[in-house]
């Protein structure tokens, strides 16, 4: 998704740092993606990612200027979840959910370059008290979540993997909003995990809640 | 042989005391692996002395031993070890989370590559940096 930005901005001092977070060995989306010339891709089977930056779905992006200072906090990265509308069994989507969708996408796309190109002058680029006011912070119960995670993978690697399935479940049910660790522990026993039914059960229980937290932006839906 | 997983890294000690809740290391194995050390003023990382907590020292210190879990949960801290005690994970508190990220330096970290090259988020400096997550699911 991120090859064609890229490659238009490159040579503006712009890199893209995509990271997997993937714990399942040898996927081969891994590799296709680490095929592709240019940016930088990163796995991250214990959720580093998630635990620094509180993160709790994918795909989410974080805009990082020169200095290392976070100009946007996590937020989707311009996903819109029109898949909620989808025919469960054509796995077809309506016209109009499909556009907002693609319109999401290209909206977010042109900010980020609208940002690579400005810099703090974007209209994209929030200054500090907007990025602070816009961040998420995690509880005590996340952190603890964190930690079972780590442990249950830690646990997983050198073949423990009853008591490290327990320890991923643990922190799934510490951390309930996380989709990360859930996909994770749900995606031991589980391949096409979109189309399970566990899958369209948890995200019928939302309710009239967000999948993917609105961006903050103009034209986002 | 007892794994000790802390924010820094992943540490091996061998001769840990892992009895309960408790995770006893040498005051050696304790640095290496926290950073903390018992020292006249209390327990000590850097510049930052906690006092050990009145009637409660010897649940933490013992002769030169440190227990690094009861200071962790001292701490506030997170504390999650196995069942047969061989691998801990000394998480940071929410609070060291949030102010990290309340001070809009973006976290370091990490990770390597497909090839198995390791990549810092610093090592990007001086460019405008998308951090995108994903995955094949």
């Amino acid at each position: 998704m991120w090859q064609t930005l890229y490659e238009e901005l490159k040579d503006r001092s712009f890199m893209v740092v995509a990271v997997a977070m993937d714990s399942r060995e040898g996927d081969p989306l891994q590799w296709i993606e680490a095929a592709r010339p240019g940016y930088v891709t990163l796995i991250d089977r214990d959720h580093r990612l998630a635990d620094l930056y509180h993160m709790v779905n994918v795909p989410q992006a974080v805009w990082i200027d020169e200095r290392g200072r976070i100009v946007r906090p996590p937020e989707p990265a311009g996903a819109y979840e029109g898949f909620r509308q989808m025919d469960r069994v054509t796995r077809s989507m309506p016209d109009d959910a499909a556009r907002i969708t693609a319109e999401a996408k290209a909206t977010y796309v042109n900010a980020i370059r609208d940002w690579v190109l400005h810099g703090a002058a974007s209209e994209h680029a929030f200054d500090a008290s907007q990025a602070r006011a816009h961040l998420r912070v995690p509880s005590d119960g996340t952190v603890a979540a964190h930690a079972m995670f780590r442990l249950g993978q830690c646990l997983l690697r050198h073949g423990e993997t009853e008591e490290g399935d327990r320890w991923l479940q643990e922190a799934s049910r510490q951390h309930p909003e996380s989709w990360c660790i859930w996909r994770q522990h749900a995606g031991v026993t589980e391949l096409g995990l979109a189309s399970q039914p566990d899958f369209w059960t948890r995200v019928d229980a939302l309710g009239d809640k967000r999948y993917y937290a609105r961006v903050d932006m103009e034209g986002m839906p | 042989m007892t794994t000790v997983l802390t924010d820094e890294g992943e540490f091996t000690v061998s001769e840990a005391e892992a009895s309960g809740d408790a995770l006893w290391l040498s005051a050696g194995d304790a640095e290496s692996a926290t950073g903390w050390v018992s020292k006249a003023e209390g327990l000590c990382r850097g510049s930052v002395c906690v006092p050990l907590p009145p009637g409660r020292e010897r649940q933490l210190v013992r002769e030169s031993r440190l227990n690094v879990a009861a200071l962790w949960r001292h701490l506030g801290r997170p504390v999650v070890h196995s069942a047969r005690g061989h691998v801990w994970v000394l998480g940071p508190s929410a609070q060291d989370r949030a102010a990290a990220l309340r001070s809009l330096e973006a976290p370091d970290f990490t990770l390597p590559d497909p090839s198995g090259r390791l990549h810092s988020l610093s090592d990007y400096r001086g460019k405008k940096v998308l951090l995108v997550t994903w995955a094949s699911w």
